[in-house]
């Protein structure tokens, strides 16, 4: 078992805490682990990369070598294309719509979308409105992790129980809302 | 067995708690601050009541944690690879005097340069002290060898280097710990002139350092974190330094590297496993994350005996941190990728953060600056270096710590005016205040900002030396009070703030105006932390 993914979004948006979760499930599996973070500068609303490595073999290099991810997960539309060359032809790219516009230029990516959707497996989704619909637009990241839980060799009860190693010090009713996010962006995914 | 997630960094925290240090002395930079705020927020080190407060600068951390040596117990002082310029006199001279409780020197270098003005290697530093360096290659390593690093540094007599870089730093593990070990006895130093280096004493002690390196060769010989790989192709042998060596094994997953290979994670390089290597092999690859020390220490400089690959000779990129890509390449290996990145994408630097203050200050000083005509901003190390990039562009230098109010002062000694430095709170108390006393002294014509936001930034709202103090050091210092102006950086207050400057640009002589408000970032991190309190 080998899962190797590359988290991207932008500095302040929380891509931690999705890895954190994934970390404590791979732990409590007893899985080996590696993760990667970007710390410092680029922390001030720079674009921000983790890479996440996790094996029942051990695992050598903290970075993924290009072209062997097996997912990109991006909280941000425009930083999940910025490591495409990281992916796996087999790999699979999860992606929140919403965008984070702090920089003048930000492009139209809609025509790039279209192209790269024809080619990779691509789920798009509005994860800031259905946290919002949940009722905790904070658990966007969850909606997320949810989302790509499909490409993960990780059982879905195993991660649950990651997000409720991560959340238990904040509170029942905050663990409650973040599965339940999980579940929604995971069921999201699966409808697609 | 127990296996805790660690990033380097708290692997390193974590082992010095456990191999009984009685102090940590560091001042922020990244990649190395987290190994102090890991102890800061350690129970054990709470009970132990470990030092564990943030220095004025590396220096003083330095000085402070020799100081600890010299009465006997263990102590850490904690730094990015920038930091130990700052502390490079105490640093080099710990070397000839040695220690008496173990000194551990952490050091964390920053390849391709992710938060740094530069990307020296400090492997070069220990060297140049001679004095053991150990490199780890993992997490796990990081800790077995911190948890070591003070009884050897006890069994040599020398303080011990240990040299990380930013991708070992920032990269989380699981890693298995050891039992905690009793903090050391207060008990001074056998010889009370240990410490003495006047040259009489000093020569001496130089000759002592110098009689040990073959021991220090030694000793890395037989060390555990060194090791000689077998490998039945011999038309390559392989040296790896520190994380080097993940990459080199990520390119064979089934741990079937054809090439022999040398390991090296302790310094002084292990000369006799080198010396088989280059017996075996016909030719050298050598892969090191840094400069190319062990490179120019195998590579014949009359090109004459074994040829030696590397970063020099362009087999490895010259400059940058290392991947498993850079040394499949290497290897002969070449990689495409099946996708790149699309041709619209953009890219993202960092920013300064919505609300911040410094954003204030840097529309009013722009506004000042273009009466005068620009060039004259010298600046810092900070958050407010951000400055530089649109759509401020105000400021035009930053070179080392402290240096705004230094260069601005030599700007205006070759008759720039006027000349502005902007500095932040906690790099005034770093080593501004020395400059400051320069400019003071001889009257220079200088602005001096200080932008405070009351927190160390950049690397994440540590406790600044200068919290409540910046006045009554201006004042101590000879600034005189009339010349001291405080502003609070706020959009309404820029009419007003414009004219404070303005009237201090017409006053021939040392002014320093401070614009006072808290970091955004560190205001929210308190309220949180308030908030999870009640």
């Amino acid at each position: 078992m080998k899962t190797d993914i590359i988290l991207a979004g932008v500095g302040g948006q929380g891509i931690l805490s999705i890895a954190a979760s994934l970390g404590a499930a791979a732990l409590n599996e007893d899985f080996y682990l590696k993760q990667a973070e970007t710390h410092g500068m680029s922390q001030r609303g720079g674009a921000v990369v983790s890479h996440l490595r996790i094996s029942d073999k051990p695992i050598h290099s903290d970075l993924i070598p290009q072209g062997k991810a097996d997912l990109i997960l991006s909280v941000e539309p425009m930083e999940s294309l910025r490591y495409l060359a990281y992916l796996s032809p087999e790999g699979s790219l999860v992606t929140n719509t919403s965008e984070y516009k702090n920089i003048s230029n930000y492009p139209d990516l809609e025509d790039t979308f279209s192209e790269l959707e024809k080619k990779i497996n691509i789920v798009r989704i509005d994860a800031d409105k259905m946290a919002r619909e949940i009722g905790n637009p904070k658990a966007s990241n969850m909606v997320m992790l949810g989302a790509a839980s499909p490409f993960i060799s990780i059982d879905e009860e195993i991660i649950i129980k990651g997000i409720e190693t991560i959340f238990q010090t904040k509170g029942e009713k905050i663990v409650q809302l973040n599965i339940e996010a999980f579940k929604a962006g995971r069921a999201f995914a699966h409808n697609k | 067995m127990q296996r805790n997630l660690f990033l380097g960094v708290e692997a390193i925290g974590q082992a010095s708690i456990d191999a009984g240090i009685s102090g940590v002395y560091a001042y922020p930079g990244t990649p190395s601050t987290e190994i102090t705020e890991y102890i800061q927020h350690s129970k054990t080190a709470s009970e132990r009541k470990i030092h564990r407060e943030w220095s004025a600068n590396e220096k003083t951390a330095l000085e402070a944690a020799l100081g600890m040596s010299y009465a006997g117990k263990r102590s850490m002082a904690c730094m990015k690879h920038v930091g130990l310029n700052v502390a490079a006199d105490v640093f080099m001279n710990a070397a000839i005097t040695g220690v008496n409780g173990g000194l551990v020197v952490t050091v964390a270098d920053d390849p391709s340069q992710h938060s740094s003005q530069n990307e020296q290697d400090s492997r070069y530093y220990g060297k140049f002290a001679m004095i053991p360096v150990f490199e780890p290659s993992n997490q796990q390593e990081a800790y077995d060898m911190m948890y070591e690093a003070f009884e050897f540094s006890e069994k040599t007599g020398l303080p011990v280097m240990m040299r990380i870089t930013t991708r070992l730093a920032h990269s989380r593990a699981g890693v298995v710990q050891k039992t905690t070990k009793d903090e050391n006895q207060l008990r001074l130093p056998e010889n009370l002139m240990q410490f003495m280096l006047l040259p009489a004493y000093g020569r001496k002690y130089y000759q002592n350092l110098l009689d040990k390196q073959d021991w220090l060769t030694e000793l890395s010989e037989k060390s555990s974190f060194n090791a000689f790989y077998e490998g039945e192709e011999k038309s390559l042998g392989i040296v790896c330094c520190g994380i080097a060596f993940n990459y080199l094994m990520e390119n064979y997953p089934e741990d079937d590297c054809p090439y022999p290979v040398v390991k090296i994670a302790q310094y002084p390089a292990p000369k006799e496993m080198l010396i088989r290597l280059e017996n075996e092999c016909d030719e050298l690859l050598v892969i090191e994350e840094g400069y190319p020390l062990v490179e120019e220490l195998l590579t014949d400089f009359f090109g004459k005996g074994t040829k030696v690959s590397g970063r020099l000779d362009g087999s490895l990129p010259r400059r940058g941190e290392l991947n498993p890509d850079h040394v499949a390449k290497a290897l002969g290996k070449e990689i495409t990728p099946d996708w790149n990145s699309p041709d619209t994408l953009v890219g993202r630097p960092p920013s300064l953060c919505a609300g911040c203050g410094h954003q204030d200050t840097y529309k009013a000083l722009n506004e000042v600056v273009k009466d005068a005509g620009e060039g004259r901003v010298f600046s810092d190390i900070g958050c407010y270096t951000l400055g530089a990039l649109p759509p401020y562009s105000t400021i035009n230098t930053c070179v080392d710590m402290g240096a705004s109010i230094t260069m601005a002062k030599g700007a205006a000694d070759a008759g720039l005016s006027p000349v502005f430095a902007v500095i932040g709170d906690s790099t005034f108390t770093h080593s501004g205040i020395t400059g400051l006393l320069d400019c003071v002294v001889e009257k220079t014509n200088i602005n001096i900002i200080i932008v405070d936001n009351e927190t160390v930034a950049m690397t994440g709202g540590q406790d600044s030396s200068a919290k409540g103090r910046i006045e009554k050091i201006c004042e101590g210092v000879g600034v005189a009070p009339e010349h001291i102006r405080l502003f609070v950086p706020l959009k309404k207050n820029h009419d007003e703030i414009v004219k404070l400057m303005r009237e201090e640009v017409a006053w021939e002589g040392v002014s320093v105006i401070i614009g006072r408000r808290e970091c955004v970032q560190r205001l929210a991190k308190m309220k949180k932390l308030n908030k999870s309190k009640k």
